[in-house]
């Protein structure tokens, strides 16, 4: 069984329907006893940095259990973003801090929001993107976005007039600046390979 | 950054692909097309016709509730609800919607994001309150454009699914929604709609240059040369069809390698 923590945000659901289609036994929840038997976590959201990591609130230190113990961890966009130490969005808010580095707002210089189909370049040694080639275009929808600081984390880049960091592994920490979920079938790749990963931990 | 082309200049959202979005009107909970509004023919269920989209490469996905009536609105839900089960690519559901309290539902029932035509119309800031509350991005604003008769070079906005002429210009109230808030523009051709003769390019550009949001090309899509000229000459980020896709004349497959092989950036 995988856990989508349950914190009352946007596009839970989603991401619960995409994990149903692929087969996945998922629970929505926030109990703890729930959420330590899961064989992997899933931290979805849409909002803001601050309003969200408030929204997560005491389920925060559960998500850091279960990272302590060695649990895949997957990110989705701001749920991604929340893995860092801390953002900027709307003034400064910290992050769980289970990779280092900060969020901050895209450049002015873009169009904000990053908002469309952006081709990812993925790295063979990361596995969310096992058997899906060298490059696939994912759907992304944000205005801020991680800085990784971490010298142990693999990622993976997208150009949006530089390289964005759309990906991270660190370890047993996963997450994805885009919104698997809403990328079709490379999309349900990733949330595949995340599945798989977790049952073969276990 | 930006091209010359034959007819003007086209923005160029740093990287991102052009997106093909089939448009599924929806009536009775069968899907229907018409010719200028007119004459529907059914063109199969809603959430099978939208999971094999979402399946087979379709960048995004419109849902047109076109009987809209109050009736109609739990229907709508239900349906959105069930295409969000079977549909992993984003969708915009409009038709009829009237208040921030209906955006609401429909977001929360797996849209992501709500087109409104009629009613911000009567109340532009419906735009704007929709806007504040769930972000410009989940905003669309839907004109019916239909050529002024009497003021050549012109269009004029039509509501009430294109029954009903206003007073409004296109062009003019495209730039007012984009200033209300509106996050992209959907952009309909009441003159092409359903002939397959080709999208309106000049309501395309005229709008295009007026605004810094994206604009959808709709109405007039026959041919796959229809959907390079939309975005080349029309400027248009992205292009919406629906009969030459629902009827098997093109899959999203052929659209998206002619336009590759033209050039432009697809997600392939």
């Amino acid at each position: 069984m995988i856990v989508v923590i349950d914190y009352n945000i946007g596009n839970v659901r989603s991401v619960c329907n995409a994990f149903r289609h692929i087969g996945c036994d998922i629970r929505l929840s926030r109990d703890p006893d729930t959420v330590g038997r899961a064989l992997g976590l899933v931290l979805p959201g849409v909002a803001a940095f601050g309003y969200a990591i408030e929204a997560l609130g005491s389920a925060a230190e559960l998500v850091k259990q279960a990272a302590a113990a060695g649990k895949p961890v997957l990110g989705i966009c701001v749920g991604y973003q929340m893995l860092f130490e801390e953002s900027s969005e709307y003034g400064p808010h910290q992050g769980l801090g289970l990779v280092k580095g900060k969020v901050v707002a895209l450049p002015a210089a873009q169009v904000v929001p990053h908002m469309g189909w952006n081709r990812v370049d993925l790295p063979g040694d990361m596995d969310l993107f096992s058997d899906l080639g060298e490059s696939r275009h994912f759907y992304f929808a944000h205005s801020y976005y991680a800085q990784p600081g971490d010298e142990r984390a693999k990622i993976a880049y997208t150009d949006y007039g530089f390289a964005l960091p759309a990906a991270i592994q660190k370890d047993n920490i996963y997450g994805v600046q885009f919104h698997p979920e809403k990328s079709g079938r490379q999309g349900l790749k990733v949330l595949q390979n995340f599945y798989d990963l977790c049952r073969s931990r276990a | 950054m930006s091209f010359k082309l034959q007819t003007g200049t086209f923005k160029l959202f740093v990287m991102l692909t052009k997106r093909i979005i089939p448009c599924l009107d929806v009536k009775d909970n069968r899907v229907v097309k018409g010719i200028n509004f007119l004459n529907l023919r059914d063109a199969g269920d809603p959430v099978e016709l939208g999971a094999r989209y979402s399946d087979t490469g379709a960048d995004e996905l419109v849902f047109l509730d076109i009987t809209a009536t109050i009736r109609s609105r739990k229907t709508i839900v239900d349906m959105v609800e069930r295409v969000a089960k079977n549909v992993f690519i984003p969708f915009t559901v409009g038709g009829g919607v009237q208040s921030v309290e209906q955006i609401d539902e429909l977001l929360r029932s797996g849209a992501e994001k709500v087109s409104v035509n009629t009613a911000a119309v009567q109340n532009p800031n419906l735009i704007a309150e929709a806007a504040q509350r769930f972000g410009n991005q989940c905003v669309v604003l839907a004109i019916d454009a239909r050529r002024s008769k009497t003021r050549p070079g012109h269009w004029q906005v039509c509501v009430k699914a294109g029954s009903e002429p206003t007073d409004l210009d296109v062009v003019e109230w495209a730039a007012r929604g984009e200033e209300l808030g509106a996050g992209e523009i959907l952009l309909t051709s009441m003159d092409a709609d359903g002939t397959l003769a080709g999208y309106d390019n000049e309501l395309n550009r005229a709008v295009s240059d007026a605004v810094n949001i994206p604009v959808i090309a709709s109405g007039g899509a026959g041919n796959l040369d229809h959907l390079y000229d939309a975005i080349t000459l029309g400027g248009a980020d992205a292009v919406l069809m629906a009969s030459i896709t629902h009827f098997g004349d093109f899959t999203i497959t052929q659209m998206k390698e002619h336009l590759r092989d033209r050039g432009l950036p697809m997600n392939l």
